[in-house]
């Protein structure tokens, strides 16, 4: 699904100077569909900064991502341009980071529902499935319709993953998707990236519970400062 | 034109004075200047580039005299080019929009294109009723029957959550959050596919700037029409743009992802602006 060769960034900071700062150098690695990468190491590994780099929040400095598409393409995803990202983004690639981008005075139902919405679903099909991944992830209901601007940082959190798996990514990246969940919240949130993984989601995650790493990854990878 | 683009643009420039050989290579962000040291010709847009698909947002920010104005003005005729192309799905053939005849301009901007001025003085006529505002635009693109034209005008001053009771009250006696809907239900009068937004929230006070956006999100999302949006506030782009272009001293210096070019910007200029906003 996706092989990544070679991949290195280095932020170039001009407002410091021109400091350069090495974010990861020379990562390699393949994920076929149905798998589970780990990604392990200290902070400022440069974990985040990897899968940023394949959301493409970040471009990378050198080398290549080749992601096979739903129609069976092989494209550099270090080379598209910006409209193809946003096309993959929207049906293909779902990203869940450290921190919930909150859309401010819309409902965390509709926040929700509009990504599928987005990817040609009806509105009625889309808040159904909202709805049911909103009480899996048991989200009480009197906060579906309210901002989520005004969530606690676990409720946040769970409605990015939800937002991340609403529309069946084909490759999905997690960033710490259950550092602030409760026991039983992050139970749930793993079952489901337990059953996307099943369907065939490939998978790139970075997790700071290593026995959960361990036990989600089919393969590992160890960044190093 | 490439498949799901509305908009091709290329090259476009806007001079004002006569122009010297060495005014390209003497102006932009490298020297901090559109003015060119040799013959004093100001190049408030050289060379800009892009493309704008169907239902999509792109963002333009920039410092003040950066060229973001005379860019979108470019696009609405408002300014006449020096150089470059604008080619639009679906007009002309396909052909440079910039070489068609004035009337036939005049026509694709009163029915293909809306636009929100940052100065509403520009955009409304304020002795004319907020009603009437919108009704020129009609009138613009050749609807006369005055029935519809009462109810369209309704219709759009209800999307644009105007109290029905302001349609016969002159925008001079609006606020200025008001003044900005009703040139926004004035942009959308024609139901066009590209509508062009300058500055559109600036000056107005923080709980009414929501309110605009928010309005602006539900069109883009109920209606998808096209928008290019210019902002010197990064939160708007931030909310609003798929696609940002950032723009210094008359040049487009980085364009991206709106996230890339928030967490990840490449151009010095670029950085500076990020970093002095967050």
């Amino acid at each position: 699904m996706i092989r990544v060769e070679a991949l290195t960034k280095t932020f170039h900071l001009h407002v410091r100077g021109g400091t350069r700062i090495e974010a990861f150098h020379d990562v390699s690695f393949r994920v076929s569909a149905g798998q589970f990468l780990g990604v392990s190491g200290p902070s400022g590994s440069g974990k985040s900064s990897l899968l940023k780099c394949l959301y493409r929040t970040y471009v990378p400095t050198q080398g290549a991502m080749w992601y096979t598409d739903a129609a069976g393409h092989s494209r550099d995803l270090a080379a598209e341009d910006e409209h193809a990202i946003l096309d993959l983004r929207r049906r293909e690639i779902g990203y869940v980071s450290q921190f919930f981008p909150v859309i401010p005075r819309v409902s965390a139902l509709d926040t929700l529902a509009n990504g599928m919405v987005g990817r040609g679903f009806t509105r009625l099909e889309s808040q159904a499935r909202a709805r049911d991944l909103l009480s899996r992830l048991r989200i009480p209901r009197p906060l579906w319709d309210l901002f989520p601007s005004t969530f606690s940082g676990g409720e946040k959190q769970r409605l990015n993953i939800i937002h991340a798996v609403i529309s069946r990514p084909r490759l999905l990246l997690l960033d710490e998707p259950t550092a602030s969940l409760d026991t039983a919240a992050a139970k749930e949130a793993v079952s489901l990236i337990e059953e996307l993984k099943r369907d065939g989601t490939a998978m790139i995650g970075v997790f700071h519970d290593a026995a959960l790493l361990s036990r989600l990854s089919d393969e590992l990878v160890e960044m190093n400062r | 034109m490439r498949d799901g683009n509305l908009l091709e643009v290329r090259g476009l420039g806007k001079r004002y004075g006569a122009g010297c050989p060495d005014c390209a290579s003497t102006t932009g962000p490298d020297f901090s200047t559109n003015a060119c040291p040799r013959c004093g010709t100001v190049a408030a847009l050289h060379d800009a580039s892009f493309d704008l698909r169907e239902g999509e947002i792109l963002g333009i920010v920039g410092e003040s005299g950066s060229g973001k104005s005379t860019l979108i003005q470019c696009l609405y005729f408002d300014v006449k080019p020096s150089q470059g192309t604008v080619r639009m799905a679906g007009e002309a053939d396909g052909q440079d929009l910039l070489e068609l005849p004035r009337a036939h301009q005049r026509r694709l901007r009163a029915c293909r294109m809306g636009m929100v001025y940052q100065n509403p003085l520009r955009g409304l006529r304020m002795d004319i009723t907020s009603g009437a505002n919108v009704a020129e635009k009609l009138l613009e693109a050749g609807t006369f029957h005055f029935r519809r034209i009462r109810d369209r005008t309704a219709e759009l001053l209800d999307g644009t959550e105007i109290p029905a009771r302001y349609m016969d009250v002159p925008p001079r006696s609006l606020s200025g959050g008001m003044q900005q809907r009703i040139q926004i239900a004035k942009a959308l009068a024609n139901n066009p596919p590209l509508v062009l937004l300058d500055e559109v929230t600036s000056g107005l006070d923080v709980s009414v700037q929501a309110r605009v956006l928010d309005l602006i999100r539900e069109l883009q999302r109920e209606l998808r029409i096209s928008m290019v949006v210019v902002s010197h506030d990064m939160g708007v782009i931030r909310l609003l743009a798929d696609r940002t272009l950032v723009m210094k001293n008359g040049r487009v210096v980085e364009s991206g992802l709106t996230d890339q070019i928030l967490e990840d910007p490449r151009h010095p200029y670029s950085q500076l602006l990020v970093h002095s906003t967050l």
